[in-house]
């Protein structure tokens, strides 16, 4: 990978544009870059205006919490989706079945294929999940695997968020500001639907309902509340979905199930999509102080009674050193190859690894076992002298919390800027809907994008920003 | 043996109760030297809300209180027919691994007095080890009721050098733990021979030994459990096994009353 230039999805490597661009490339040399930039600031506004609608925010606090939004889509051609969906499924697939299977025989353990300290120590493990049979055997019902790209048909899993994913929000959003600023590109280029995603969200949810729900299921997001920062997301989703968005406070059990206040009386919750974490969700069960969650609904979801999604329990897929482990996990459980490769991982807590890993800091990034959002890493070649002795000395002194991974020359995409397209550094979030019968893939997803030029962090919480996605019909 | 158990707990709160739950484990089940010959939980003041089987096997009810009561009685009666096998209650079930039992929890965690208190163990196979222990638990930690915290840990007892059959069952398993074999927490009625009214059920442990499964050792009487014991509940350590898990508004300055009979039927 040495020296080779950056694959860039629109040029690829050699200034030849990449077929998938073609009919956007010729919208865009026909236009005004005055224009564009005027376009620019007014989707900037669009999303400024969206937030402050749902009027949790000050307009300081909402200016705070804008992501930026690039208007130049990022573009993959059917083929390459259908390959890489193929991928996702086989993964899903094969993670529903390693929580099964860690939550009942722990066949994979007992056939020497992962090592039980994996489980034991991962802080994710939640025993009050063992022999639990999650209505229509479902733990991950939303998850947002993050994909880089570093070829023309070379895509990696970088993490598999099959706990929490957050951000398919700013997917709906990303799309319908382009439709909005841009319809006659949409005229153009026939890009696949993302907007069924909430009704799509809604009859999934509705098929994973337990035994005893009715033909319509009745489904309710559960939100930490307004001071949580993805709290515009929650009720978002609930108003797309038409459910109710929930707090603690508003559901108590009654005859045996969850119940939901309304102006009727209790009226029973059949699938709660939570997005509070495990340890929140139930002060009876778990942490006795929360507030947050809903006293015996561990009872109740024991008792087979509502479907919490995801799963309690399912971060254990979510820890770092265990997915060092996917390939093996997805052969396991599938019998197949895994599809999607994962980004080669050196567990620190095997002294040969962690001997290489401090030999080649400065070539490597590592990352927390349990960490995410970008927060706790060490990006090598980015890196001062400083940081990388300060890191040294975290590693040497708790190698198991570590996992390193060498640098990836992640691949750009242009961005509209004051030179015109500059390229810059991406990721890809698609989100994925499990049912007992079917796994549903958005076409497309959440593409995050580095802003500062040559950086590879695209989170949101370090300066990254996102773009619409769009995958081409054929 | 037949033993007939009637278990009457009261709580009386000066405040009216607003919203309350409580988790109970309060059932018996069959298993290696018990029959369940009839069991129930009558409740006044509150409601059945669901139940299933935990983790643990157990047997779980989740019950919640009434609005406005001030007085809420659990009653727990029934019959159970036991054996003799030395405390011995054999193979592991159920789907939760071994090696959780293995592992130390807040109330079993090996502090430095635990961890000595290991080390003097002696014998040369599992078995004797865990007689020793036992013996060492009894002599390191006295039996003496209304001085211990409901709370404290194994390794507070093992420092304050008293405690109750909770205690006894947390330091025996904190030792075990420590040197590798898991072990866990049983919470049940012992019928006792001089009389048939108690204040509490009794707690006892259990150590996994290979070959022979699961063994109980009760420190407080320095024996395995026989056909006078009856197991109720068991878990990592007393929080997993207690008998009443409780959240409450409302209801302020609880008080509790409890009624226990534990006898041989004639």
């Amino acid at each position: 990978m040495t020296e080779k230039r950056i694959f860039d999805e629109m040029w690829g490597r050699e200034e030849d544009l990449r077929a998938p661009y073609t009919l956007f490339k010729d919208w865009f040399d026909g236009e005004e870059p005055a224009r564009l930039r005027a376009k620019q600031r007014e989707a900037e506004e669009l999303f400024r205006l969206t937030g402050i609608t749902f009027n949790v925010y000050g307009r300081a606090e909402a200016e705070e919490r804008l992501i930026p939004f690039d208007i130049i889509p990022r573009i993959i051609s059917g083929p390459e989706w259908q390959r890489l969906s193929r991928g996702i499924e086989q993964r899903v697939r094969a993670i529903n079945a390693f929580l099964y299977d860690i939550y009942h025989g722990q066949e994979i353990i007992k056939s020497g294929r992962l090592p039980a300290r994996m489980i034991e120590n991962n802080a994710a493990f939640l025993p009050q999940m063992i022999g639990v049979n999650p209505p229509g055997g479902v733990y991950t019902h939303i998850v947002g695997i993050d994909l880089v790209r570093t070829d023309d048909n070379q895509f990696y899993v970088l993490e598999d968020n099959a706990r929490t994913p957050s951000g398919v929000s700013y997917m709906l959003e990303n799309r319908e500001t382009m439709l909005q600023m841009f319809p006659e590109l949409f005229a153009r280029n026939r890009v696949q639907r993302v907007e069924t995603y909430p009704s799509d969200l809604r009859s999934s949810l509705s098929a994973c309902a337990p035994e005893m729900a009715g033909s319509n299921p009745t489904v309710a997001v559960l939100t930490p509340g307004i001071y949580n920062s993805a709290y515009f997301e929650h009720a978002f989703l609930a108003d797309q979905m038409g459910v109710e968005l929930v707090e603690g406070h508003d559901l108590r059990v009654v005859d045996g199930r969850v119940a939901m206040r309304t102006t009727q009386g209790y009226k029973p919750i059949d699938v709660l999509y939570r997005r509070v974490d495990d340890d929140f969700l139930d002060p009876l069960n778990f942490n006795p102080d929360s507030a947050l969650g809903v006293p015996g609904i561990m009872d109740v979801y024991r008792a087979g009674g509502i479907t919490i999604a995801n799963a309690p329990g399912t971060g254990i897929a979510d820890d770092k050193a265990i997915y060092s482990y996917m390939p093996e996990i997805v052969e396991f459980y599938t019998g197949e190859k895994a599809i999607l490769e994962n980004v080669p991982t050196w567990r620190c807590s095997e002294p040969d690894a962690l001997a290489y890993v401090l030999d080649n800091l400065e070539e490597l990034v590592v990352k927390e076992v349990h960490g995410s959002g970008g927060y706790g890493m060490l990006i090598g070649p980015t890196a001062t002298k400083k940081d990388i002795r300060d890191f040294r000395k975290k590693l040497e002194a708790k190698p198991a919390n570590y996992i390193a991974q060498p640098t990836l020359a992640l691949s750009t995409v242009p961005v509209f800027s004051n030179k015109g397209l500059s390229p810059r550094h991406v990721d890809l979030r698609p989100f994925v809907l499990v049912s007992p019968n079917k796994v549903n893939i958005t076409p497309g997803g959440l593409t995050r994008v580095a802003l500062k030029k040559g950086s590879l962090v695209v989170n949101s919480s370090q300066g990254g920003g996102t773009k619409d996605t769009w995958v081409l019909e054929d | 043996m037949q033993i007939t158990i009637s278990h009457t707990t009261t709580y009386r709160f000066e405040q009216p109760v607003i919203f309350g739950l409580q988790q109970l484990r309060m059932t018996p089940l069959d298993d290696v030297g018990q029959t369940v010959k009839d069991w129930a939980i009558d409740i006044t003041g509150g409601q059945h809300e669901t139940g299933f089987l935990d983790h643990h096997r157990n047997q779980v009810q989740l019950m919640s209180l009434s609005r406005d009561v001030t007085e809420v009685t659990l009653t727990c009666r029934g019959t159970v027919e036991t054996s003799n096998t030395n405390g011995v209650t054999g193979r592991h079930l159920g789907a939760a691994p071994l090696w959780l039992f293995a592992k130390q929890t807040d109330r079993t965690k090996a502090g430095p007095s635990v961890r000595r208190l290991a080390r003097q163990v002696e014998g040369d196979t599992e078995l004797d080890r865990m007689h020793n222990l036992m013996a060492l638990v009894a002599e390191a930690v006295s039996y003496t009721p209304g001085k211990s915290q409901a709370d404290w840990s194994a390794e507070d007892a093992v420092i304050e050098g008293h405690g109750v059959c909770q205690d006894h069952a947390h330091v025996f398993i904190a030792c075990a733990r420590d040197l590798g074999i898991p072990a866990r927490y049983v919470s049940g009625y012992l019928m006792m021979d001089d009389r048939t009214d108690q204040e509490a059920m009794h707690a006892w442990a259990e150590a996994h030994i290979e070959g022979l499964g699961w063994v109980g050792f009760d420190v407080s009487n320095a024996m395995c459990p026989d056909e006078r014991y009856v197991r109720v509940a068991t878990g990592l350590d007393y929080s997993d096994a207690a008998p009443v898990i409780g959240t409450r508004i409302g209801g302020e300055t609880e008080s509790l009353a409890v009624q226990i009979q534990v006898a041989q039927q004639q």
